[in-house]
């Protein structure tokens, strides 16, 4: 039994290999870069052979009856209508086929939930809609959005080769080192997913839910969120960059730099142009997806920002709405996203874009009262 | 009773009370939706919905009641109504299923769950998984509540249920001897005991809400406590109100000692209760 | 049938309402069924219009036609008017007309739960489609409802889950109408073991909706509380789980895909003897691998939740369990092979639809099994390999089974025969058309593209304009298959009582078409 199903396993094996001849995989999975994706590679093979190989036995008996036992040739009914024999002999060996596809899964199985003994970890958190990657062992933050322009999807610009799957900000780690991911998301169910990797997990919120991989080869390799979050599902792809060790301990100095730069400018205070024209940034890349660009939002589902009693009213609730959120809705909380200076320019931004000319502005130090001493520690890095 | 059982199966005329029925689930519907979303008069219309529904049961129901006292319904349609209502109880009891199946998942997995390794560490740091929970964010906001106490009222309410199955049988006994007076009696020692239990739940939930800390919203045990025991409070009430039909219904000389479904009917549903109360005050109050 | 000697009695068959009224008030299970048939048809070509608006949209990268939320209300209402206004409906429909025909009863056990069973479609159908013009339009969180996404939505959430308590009460009176009707009111001599299959895998396909509607019910009664009166039970922070609800929704939605192919099997039990001219192959098989099918479904529910991180123990269990199911349905697949095999075969519409039937609804289990291994699942979860399996076997498995089922009775229902050539033309253009629409698909899935996404990777270009051509071609030749229907009804050729010249039990005994009342003095079956 044994030697046969290693056979089975070479041949598709084999199968597969011929299919990268055949327009890049194109009928198959993509080409895995580590393991697990390998073995899930060749564990599909040998089921679609097993299949395939069923399929012809019973579907060639079956054409060959509708061919030779045709009235319009002359073929009589025969009368038999059961034979306990064969019966047994076609529920028996089935369940023999399966627990030889079985055996092989298990193993993969039991391969893919071992996360122990990692390299590094790192926390992946969805949210509507981007990722947020926070490396625990290296203390790096950052968000990563869709990068495809506006232009791109509306058909007023020619699409490039990513389109839809290319990042502002993208994953980036090192090669051949087993690298755990913690996952979650903070508003709905997302789902983590890097085809090259075999890896998807689903961000489930207030549950962190871990996975792992190990890529073998350096270079960029592109997936998406694979569970449905509203609106803007199909546009929050994940870019995982995989270096070189050296690249890698770059990357995390350059990032450091940067996060360091922005967390100063919390101690700041800006002029109200300076606040807005940094807040239009902020509102395009958090906020416009929901509240749309020209602030209208979308009736029945996303308030309009332009004309809106909070952003017209008493500040202070403004600062609230944004740093809280309103709890049940889609309008999260973007304390732990934003930097006070970010959310001082928001909200500044907002309340002096389209008609709402209020005139007055939030400074990085408002914020920081209105977060208390407890959440203020947790303000993360700027996401631009 | 003039036309004594016919061997052939009684076929109803067309009837209109099925789709006075639709239209009330229609406007019970969009009233509640309404009501959900703070619009004007949803109430006027979720109760408009309601007062059809009424309409159609008393109407239908009624019609059901004339057909059979009329002695249109022979053997075989007995029969059919026993296999109904037994796979309507069990309907119920898959019903009842979901929500035991929620309390057994949130207190034997995901409490647990939150509060070990990494989701604990890193997302709710301070909190100890233990049951009863209002859950980690909600305690963290400051959210206290006092679990409900088995042998107070609760196990008052499991003696009364339990005694209120022992008077429906002693009251089908007479059914069945012939004897109405205890018949009567008995239908209504049970109905007493089901408003009785009533009664004393409505109080709970009263100070369950006022001085427990305990609500809806009191995180998952909040949660599963009132939907399991508001989903069994409710199905007591409707129990309840068939015990009253059949009282009254027994007051007027309907039923005869073999013939007599409806009432058995409601008596299996009234037991189906009764071990559901059980279940829910060995699960949901003794093993806290 | 209704001879002179029972015009005494009681029920008599006067005053019957005429026009709407004779619909509205109808207790007759012809009459019923019919309505449930008609029901149907009309929501295919409403579910089937927006999934010609979604391929639409999918024929080219970018967004030409509608905004993403819209995208989603039509993907969202799609996959529940499909499920629960076309096929539940249609085989509800079947039951109707065929249960009492089959085992020789003068109508369905209750009459008039039986129309409320239907009435209460039109109003669930009401507040689905209806919330496509409320503020923020209809639902967009999937036909699955997953919180927290679920929760997040206004009015027409609300309307939703309200309208699939509503269909839930519709299907548990239906169901059990149907096992009492089954139980009950067999003519003297009709075992159990002699039922024709059709009946059989409606008594278990009723079993499952009992046993599984109460609990999607609570799981929506959840989602609910949940929304509207500060329950936790799907939220963290309150110490619930959003994955329960998967696990709720999903011990109701697996035995749910057995409920949509069940009474297909049913369909086809009848249909490939009667063209075989030879008995059914394996009756008791049959029967004990329906009922193993039916038992089964209640182990396997959370294959479909591989990627949410369940414990290794739970992944094992429920890929050996899910893959279990391949045995009896194996059976199955060979029983019918079996029937046709030395037969005398002819090929008319009816038998087509069931070879079609056969051969595509084994692909689709196929990839099925293909998912049900975990490590495989993980890669295609929520991608188009799943939209491919589940369109192959629900298109090609019940919905072929629904033209099959229309095609064998029709002539006994209407009392003419269909045109034949115009239903072979249908079958081709069907057959053709879906596994050009769904074949691609699989490949896509596996080349990464999700599902519930309005705009794709330009790699995946090629096959999505194959598969929107293909749904073109598929819906319109729909448009054959109602014009063959209104032909049937209005003319035809006269339908002899057989009908075909293989076809075995008691309905075929009646007049074609079959009188208004029929068996109202029980018919002995030796
Ligand atoms: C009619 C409906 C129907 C039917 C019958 C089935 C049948 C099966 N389904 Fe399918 N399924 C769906 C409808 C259906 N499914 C739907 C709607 C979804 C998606 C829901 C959503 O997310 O929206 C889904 C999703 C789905 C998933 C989850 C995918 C994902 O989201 O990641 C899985 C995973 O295990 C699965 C498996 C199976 C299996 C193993 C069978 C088996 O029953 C198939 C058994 C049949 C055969 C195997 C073929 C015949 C057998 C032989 C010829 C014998 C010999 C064979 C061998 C020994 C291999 N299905
Ligand atoms: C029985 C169930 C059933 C049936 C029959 C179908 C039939 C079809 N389905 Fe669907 N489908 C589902 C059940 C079904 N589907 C489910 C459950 C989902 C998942 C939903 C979710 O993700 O939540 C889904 C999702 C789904 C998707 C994925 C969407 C996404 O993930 O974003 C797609 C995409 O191509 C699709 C396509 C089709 C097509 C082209 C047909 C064709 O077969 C349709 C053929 C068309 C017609 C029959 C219409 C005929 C109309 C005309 C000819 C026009 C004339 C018009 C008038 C007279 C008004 N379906
Ligand atoms: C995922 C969608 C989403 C995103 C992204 C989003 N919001 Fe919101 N927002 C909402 C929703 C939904 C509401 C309405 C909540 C309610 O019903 O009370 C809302 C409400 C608001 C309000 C109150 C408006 C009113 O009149 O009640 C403000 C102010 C606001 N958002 C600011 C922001 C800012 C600033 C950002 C970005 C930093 C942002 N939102 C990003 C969905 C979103
Ligand atoms: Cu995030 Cu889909
Ligand atoms: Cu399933």
């Amino acid at each position: 039994m044994k030697s046969m199903w290693q056979r089975a396993g070479a041949i598709g094996a084999a199968w597969g290999v011929s299919q990268s001849a055949l327009a890049d995989y194109a009928y198959n999975l993509q080409p895995p870069v580590s393991k697990v994706a390998q073995d899930v590679f060749h564990l599909h093979n040998l089921i679609m052979l097993v299949c395939v190989g069923i399929f012809i036995v019973v579907f060639g008996a079956m054409f060959y009856s509708l061919f030779k036992h045709r009235k319009s040739v002359g073929h009589k009914a025969a009368h038999f209508h059961e034979n306990t024999t064969v019966e047994i002999i076609w529920t028996v060996i089935p369940f023999i086929i399966l627990v030889g596809m079985a055996y092989p899964a298990a193993k993969v199985v039991i391969e893919m939930k071992d996360t122990s003994n990692p390299d590094m970890t790192v926390k992946i958190t969805g949210y509507q809609w981007k990722w947020g990657y926070d490396y625990l062992n290296d203390g790096v933050q950052f968000y990563s959005t869709l990068a495809t322009p506006r232009e791109q999807i509306d058909g007023t610009a020619a699409k490039d080769a990513h389109y839809l799957l290319e990042v502002d900000q993208p994953m980036v780690v090192p090669v051949g080192k087993r690298i755990r991911l913690l996952v979650t998301g903070n508003d709905v169910i997302h789902s983590w997913w890097v085809p090259a990797f075999g890896v998807k997990q689903d961000g489930i919120p207030g549950f962190i839910r871990d996975t792992w991989f190990k890529a073998d080869k350096i270079g960029t390799y592109r997936g998406q969120c694979a569970e449905l979050c509203g609106k803007d599902h199909g546009f929050m792809p994940i870019v995982v960059k995989v270096v070189s060790d050296e690249d890698y301990k770059a990357w995390v100095a350059r990032k450091k730099g940067t996060a360091q730069a922005a967390a100063a400018d919390n101690g700041k205070t800006f002029g109200t142009a300076e606040l807005v024209a940094r807040g239009e940034k902020v509102y395009q890349a958090n906020c416009a997806a929901c509240h749309q660009a020209n602030g209208m939002g979308l009736p029945g589902t996303f308030p309009a920002i332009n004309g809106s009693k909070v952003a017209t009213g008493p500040i202070a609730d403004h600062i609230k709405v944004v740093l809280n959120g309103r709890p049940g809705t889609a309008m999260a909380s973007f304390a732990g996203q934003l930097s006070d200076a970010d959310i001082a320019a928001v909200v500044t931004y907002q309340r002096n874009a389209w008609d709402n000319k209020t005139g007055d502005a939030a400074q990085p130090a408002d914020i920081a009262a209105t977060r208390g001493g407890a959440t203020a520690a947790a303000a993360p890095a700027a996401a631009l | 009773m003039s036309l004594a059982q016919t061997d052939k199966y009684y076929l109803p005329q067309p009837s209109l009370w099925p789709i006075i029925g639709s239209v009330a689930l229609l406007t019970m519907a969009v009233g509640g939706v309404m009501t959900m979303h703070h619009m004007n008069h949803g109430g006027w219309v979720l109760l408009a919905g309601v007062a059809v529904l009424f309409f159609m049961m008393f109407g239908w129901f009624g019609e059901v009641i004339r057909d059979s006292e009329a002695g249109r319904y022979n053997k075989q349609v007995d029969s059919s109504f026993r296999w109904s209502m037994s796979w309507f109880i069990f309907s119920e009891v898959m019903f009842f299923a979901a929500f035991f199946g929620a309390l057994f998942y949130t207190r034997v997995l995901s409490v647990p769950w939150l509060g070990e390794s990494d989701t604990m560490q890193q997302l709710w740091p301070a909190f100890k998984a233990t049951w009863p929970t209002a859950g980690p964010g909600l305690t963290a906001d400051g959210l206290k509540f006092t679990p409900m106490e088995a042998w107070g009222i609760p196990a008052i309410n499991t003696l009364l249920l339990l005694s209120s199955g022992v008077t429906v049988t002693w009251a089908h006994w007479g059914l069945k001897k012939n004897n109405r007076t205890q018949l009567i009696l008995g239908l209504a020692m049970t109905v007493a005991l089901g408003v009785t239990f009533l009664g004393l739940q409505a109080f709970e939930y009263h100070h369950a809400y006022t001085e427990m800390g305990l609500t809806l919203g009191a995180g998952v045990y909040g949660a599963t406590f009132f939907m399991l025991t508001g989903f069994h409070g409710f199905h007591v009430l409707v129990g309840t109100t068939m015990l009253i039909v059949m009282l009254l219904r027994s007051l007027a000389g309907h039923f005869t000692a073999e013939h007599h479904f409806a009432f058995e009917a409601v008596s299996w549903y009234w037991h189906f209760v009764d071990v559901v109360w059980v279940l829910l005050f060995i699960l949901v109050y003794w093993l806290i | 049938m209704s001879d002179a000697a029972h015009a005494h009695d009681d029920h008599g068959h006067h005053a019957h309402p005429a026009g709407i009224m004779r619909w509205l008030t109808t207790t007759n299970h012809k009459d019923i069924g019919s309505l449930y048939l008609w029901f149907s048809l009309i929501m295919l070509f409403t579910a089937g219009s927006m999934a010609l608006l979604i391929r639409s949209e999918l024929f080219e990268p970018g967004m030409q036609l509608m905004h993403p939320d819209f995208f989603n209300q039509l993907t969202t209402m799609h996959g529940l008017i499909m499920i629960f206004g076309v096929i539940m409906p249609a085989f509800t429909g079947f039951a109707n007309w065929q249960v009492p025909l089959m085992i020789g009863a003068p109508d369905m056990a209750f009459p008039r739960m039986n129309n409320w069973s239907f009435w209460l479609l039109p109003v669930a159908g009401i507040m689905l489609l209806g919330s496509f013009w409320l503020p923020g339009g209809a639902v967009a969180g999937g036909w699955t409802m997953y919180p927290p996404l679920f929760i997040q939505g206004g009015v027409s959430y609300d309307l939703t889950i309200l309208a699939v308590h509503i269909m839930g009460l519709s299907s548990i009176m239906g169901s059990i109408n149907i096992i009492t009707t089954i139980l009950n009111m067999r003519a003297p001599g009709l075992t159990l073991m002699k039922m024709p299959m059709f009946v059989w895998t409606w008594l278990i396909t009723a079993y499952l909706l009992i046993a599984t509607m109460p609990v999607l019910a609570g799981a929506v009664t959840m989602l609910l509380t949940d929304r509207n009166f500060g329950t936790h039970f799907f939220n963290a922070a309150g110490g619930g789980d959003p994955v329960m609800f998967q696990h709720i929704f999903w011990f109701f939605g697996h035995p749910e895909v057995y409920i949509l192919i069940l009474p297909a099997f049913g369909i086809i039990s009848q249909i490939i003897p009667t063209f075989a001219r030879k008995p059914l192959f394996g009756y008791a098989s049959m029967v004990y691998a329906t009922a193993s099918i039916a038992i089964l479904s209640f182990t396997v529910w959370a294959h479909h939740m591989f990627a949410v991180g369940m414990p290794v123990a739970a992944q094992l269990f429920f890929m050996f369990s899910t893959m279990l199911i391949a045995v009896p349905t194996g059976v199955k697949v060979f029983n019918w092979v079996a029937t046709m095999w030395k037969g005398s075969l002819t090929f008319e519409t009816p038998m087509l639809f069931a070879i079609a039937f056969v051969c595509l609804f084994t692909i689709g289990g196929f990839s099925g099994l293909v998912l049900a291994m975990a490590p495989v699942d993980i890669q295609l979860q929520d991608t188009y390999y799943v939209v491919a399996h589940f369109h192959y076997v629900l298109v090609s498995g019940a919905l072929f089974s629904i033209f099959a089922g229309i095609y064998f009775w029709l002539p006994k229902w209407t009392g003419h025969m269909y045109n034949e050539t115009l239903g072979k033309v249908h079958f081709w253009l069907s057959v053709i058309g879906m596994n050009i629409v769904f074949f691609p698909m699989h490949f896509l899935g596996l080349a990464g593209m999700p599902r519930r996404i309005p705009d794709y990777a330009l790699q995946f270009t090629e096959f999505n304009q194959i598969a929107t051509v293909g749904a073109f071609i598929f819906g319109f030749s729909q448009l054959v298959f109602l014009y063959v229907v209104l032909k049937a009804i209005k003319g035809g050729a006269k339908a002899s009582d057989r009908v075909w010249e293989g076809a075995e039990g008691l309905e075929w005994t009646l007049p074609s078409p079959a009188p208004y009342h029929t068996f109202e003095t029980a018919p002995v079956v030796k």
